[in-house]
């Protein structure tokens, strides 16, 4: 089968999110893969936001820009997004409008045959389920999973309420709703990038969260706050990112695997944070959601626009790792990725998601066989003269904590000797312990993955790009392909170091950014001394598409 | 038993020669003496400015950060490892001025930590600008007409907040800012202790200045008297009460409920993850 796509569509507070998540999780049940993903406004109540479910056989996490199925809750919803719909698709709605669509009074339903409003919500996912052809009993049980805490008699409710949206569309949409998605044996798992993260630092050993919320990371220190004690991390709202950054210090100079995260503007307060962790080489973990900036920027939306910040953050020459997931599974390798490095090469760790990574849900046939955690602490008892910053071959000196044993452990933002202390002695220790930091950098250069390459040797170009959007990448290299243009992939999710790699010669390289200024074509141009043919860009606020970036070539390069 | 030379530190003392500081580095090791703490007990945090070298001639666990940042730092030592004694050492233009916000939401949050303050009302280690606690009128290199923005009575905020051990020592009454350094770390929850340190180089006034108007809290003064402590906070142009301020009930303090529900001691000891657990949690997400 083709990927459908499925919008809901209405105000902040009508509760689109709810149908969304129902319906993902009905799709998912019946065998499906579902890719859901958000666009909202930054406010609480009204405006209109949409919620976006793809659902196929196979994985396919990039989201799809037109509609087959548009449910609309208001009629400025209709009105908002009824461009996206297919010639062939249908426009459900509440309220009676335009010619041709169907019109279904979820919420008068709701109160006149269920016994209330906020059944609505559900007689909405009850319709939709006969529209795509689903039986009942999958919905009824996912219900059953989502309202049993609440009682059997809102239970019930929920049922009749599925039953009588059901039954309504059974009746009013006819031979115009002709999808159906039989049952399927296979079963994916469904996940944000903000729910993957969470879990994958608990898994890794982290054991310290601080952090201020900012959309979209505050997803990441509220689970694990909701987990204290499952999880074991200890999590705390910080009154500033400066405090978050420093506290998070503290703990992990304590012994204790820590994080933190945020997004631009919060990361912008971190970053004499950063500098001390390079400093003092204290492990830290920062998770930096993009969203589009500068400033306050657009709070809701996504960006890829701070991979330059990330990598140059932190005043001084230091080294740090900076990493971006391509989506959560990727994330959630890529956060014990973070905590091992971290803990070995004892510096900062920067890892950079985006609202889209952040907030979208994706589908994964195996959501498993992640790296484990690994120790990197010395071990005190095989230490007689203990030393903070011992200075080795490759930088990396032994480290405790401060009350593991009788050693004592002492770290200054100063420059300071091997024990720590502040040292102005520039004919001697000073230029060492510059040269002890940078040394672990180039060990650590040898151990960043190189890109993933998807290309054969008849390419006409290939699009390079980083983190999130290599879905969407993947997806417009397939519609290319069905118009006989081919095109390949380099993608990167590992940024700084810059592996070793070599490049293909004699095809053209175009980049692919979620961003304005072409960040990652800036940074290979000045590490590998690359051009490129050009440069494809999203800026508007909103995610990459292979749907998007097809037409942008088409735009763009119209001899290919 | 430790005694004062189990603290001696090798490192070399950058301070003034005279400067009070030394004597509150002598209170602070024979505080350390008398509550009987080993050099690896004891860990001292601070930021940047003259105060904040102090860790660095003690001999203990030390983590020497930002300017102003050394609160949250210590905050953070303090869940990762709460068997350490931790200490924050900081001064007026550290801990009131570039870290003000971090000291009053320590206040709330409560960590288990002493912040010791040297109040030298002065910025000296960028060469005596005003600080937060310059008395008005001053003339400096940035104030040129004379500070004319009102001084922080730091004790006062600390009080009406209701932290919970507020104290006001003198750098040179050695033994008497050892006593109250003593209860300090003794108090479960943020102890604070404002130290009047009165910079020989930069300084507003004279040592002597201090030294006649300094005066000890009597056996009088009821420390648990909110009111009479937030009198004794004042400081006028006749008299600087020292001693301890206000001393109330604990309140409980930052992660006491982590502690209490996950674990008792250091966080680095907590067992991993388990392959089943993490399995388990992942089943959740295959809806
Ligand atoms: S400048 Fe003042 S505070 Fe600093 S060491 Fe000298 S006397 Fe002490």
């Amino acid at each position: 089968m083709k990927d459908l796509n499925v919008v809901i569509a209405g105000s902040a507070g009508e509760g689109i999110q709810t149908i969304g998540e129902i319906l993902s999780h009905t799709l998912c049940r019946q065998g499906y893969s579902v890719f859901a993903w958000q666009e909202y406004e930054s406010r609480i109540r009204g405006g209109q936001n949409s919620y976006s479910i793809r659902v196929g056989e196979e994985p396919n996490n990039a989201p799809l820009l037109s509609a087959d199925i548009l449910l609309a809750l208001n009629e400025g919803a209709a009105k908002k997004y009824e461009g996206l719909l297919k010639e062939e698709g249908v426009l459900i709605s509440q309220n009676k409008g335009t010619d041709g669509m169907i019109a279904i009074p979820f919420d008068e339903i709701a109160k006149e045959e269920v016994g209330g409003g906020i059944y609505a919500n559900t007689v909405a996912v009850g319709a939709l389920i006969n529209v795509l052809g689903v039986d009942l009993e999958t919905l009824n049980a996912v219900l059953e999973r989502t309202f049993s805490e609440k009682g059997e008699e809102v239970l019930k409710a929920n049922y009749k309420a599925a039953e009588k949206g059901f039954e309504r569309a059974e009746r009013d949409c006819g031979d115009r709703c002709p999808w159906t998605l039989p049952p399927r044996d296979t079963r994916h798992a469904f996940i944000s990038g903000n729910e993957a993260i969470p879990i994958a630092a608990a898994y890794a050993g982290c054991r310290f969260i601080s952090a201020y919320p900012m959309t979209p990371s505050t997803g990441i220190i509220t689970a694990l706050a909701k987990a204290q004690e499952r999880f074991g991390v200890f999590a705390e709202q910080a009154e500033d990112e400066i405090a978050a950054i420093n506290m998070a210090l503290g703990a992990g100079y304590g012994g204790a695997r820590a994080m933190t995260a945020t997004s631009g503007g919060g990361f912008a307060l971190m970053v004499e944070g950063i500098s001390l962790a390079g400093m003092t080489e204290t492990p830290l973990v920062i998770v930096l959601g993009q969203r589009p900036g500068p400033a306050t920027g657009l709070p809701t939306r996504t960006a890829q626009g701070d991979l330059l910040f990330a990598i140059n953050a932190g005043h001084g020459e230091f080294p740090k790792m900076v990493l971006a997931a391509s989506d959560p599974k990727d994330a959630f390798q890529k956060t014990v990725r973070a905590f091992n490095m971290a803990d070995k090469y004892q510096i900062p760790v920067i890892l950079l998601t985006d609202q889209l990574l952040a907030d979208a849900h994706y589908s994964f046939r195996d959501f498993e066989n992640f790296d484990n955690p690994v120790y990197h602490l010395a071990d005190p008892s095989q230490i007689e003269e203990y030393k903070r910053y011992q200075l080795s071959p490759d930088g990396i000196s032994p480290r405790l904590y401060p009350g593991q044993s009788g050693h004592l452990v002492c770290v200054d933002s100063d420059e300071h000797d091997e024990e720590g202390h502040i040292t102005e002695d520039l004919s001697g220790i000073v230029q060492a312990m510059v040269e002890k930091r940078l040394a672990k950098f180039q060990k650590l250069r040898s151990e960043v993955n190189p890109p993933e390459e998807v290309y054969s040797e008849d390419v006409e170009f290939i699009l390079v790009g980083w983190g999130s959007s290599r879905p969407a990448i993947l997806e417009g290299i397939e519609l290319l392909k069905q118009e006989d243009i081919r095109a390949g992939m380099i993608h990167f999710t590992e940024l700084w170091p810059l592996p070793e790699y070599h490049f293909p010669e004699g095809v053209a390289l175009w980049t692919v950014e979620n961003n304005a200024t072409g960040q990652l074509a800036r940074l290979l141009r000045s590490e590998f001394g690359l051009s490129f043919e050009g440069t494809l860009h999203r800026y508007d606020g909103l995610p990459l598409t292979g749907e998007y970036i097809r037409s942008q070539i088409h735009a763009q390069h119209r001899n290919v | 038993m430790p005694s004062i030379e189990t603290y001696n530190s090798n490192a070399e003392n950058q301070w003034c020669p005279g400067c009070p500081n030394f004597g509150i580095l002598q209170a602070v090791k024979k505080a350390f003496v008398d509550l009987d703490k080993k050099p690896d007990q004891i860990c001292l945090v601070s930021g940047i400015g003259q105060a904040a070298k102090l860790p660095h001639y003690l001999r203990c666990n030390l983590f020497n950060g930002l300017h102003g940042r050394a609160i949250p730092v210590a905050s953070g030592i303090q869940v990762a490892n709460p068997n350490l004694t931790t200490l924050v050492v900081t001064g007026d233009g550290d801990c009131y001025g570039e870290g003000g916000n971090h000291f009053i939401h320590a206040i709330r949050r409560n960590p288990n930590i002493t912040v010791m303050v040297h109040n030298n009302e002065i910025y000296a280690l960028t060469k005596g600008q005003a600080s937060p606690t310059t008395p008005l009128g001053e003339k400096r290199s940035l104030q040129v007409k004379g500070v004319d923005i009102e001084p922080l009575n730091m004790p006062m905020i600390a009080i009406t907040n209701n932290c919970t051990f507020v104290a006001r020592g003198f750098a040179r009454k050695i033994d008497h800012l050892k006593t109250i350094l003593v209860e300090a770390v003794k108090h479960p929850g943020l102890s604070y202790v404002d130290v009047i340190q009165p910079c020989i180089t930069w300084g507003t006034r004279p040592v002597a200045w201090y030294e006649e108007r300094v005066q000890e809290l009597g056996e009088d003064h009821d420390s648990g008297d909110k009111k009479a402590a937030l009198e004794k906070a004042l400081i006028t142009d006749d008299t600087i009460p020292i001693g301890i301020l206000y001393r109330t009930e604990p309140r409980s303090a930052f992660a006491h409920r982590y502690r209490s529900e996950v674990t008792e001691g250091p966080l680095a000891e907590m067992p991993a993850m388990e392959a089943d657990q993490l399995k388990d949690i992942l089943s959740r997400y295959i809806p």
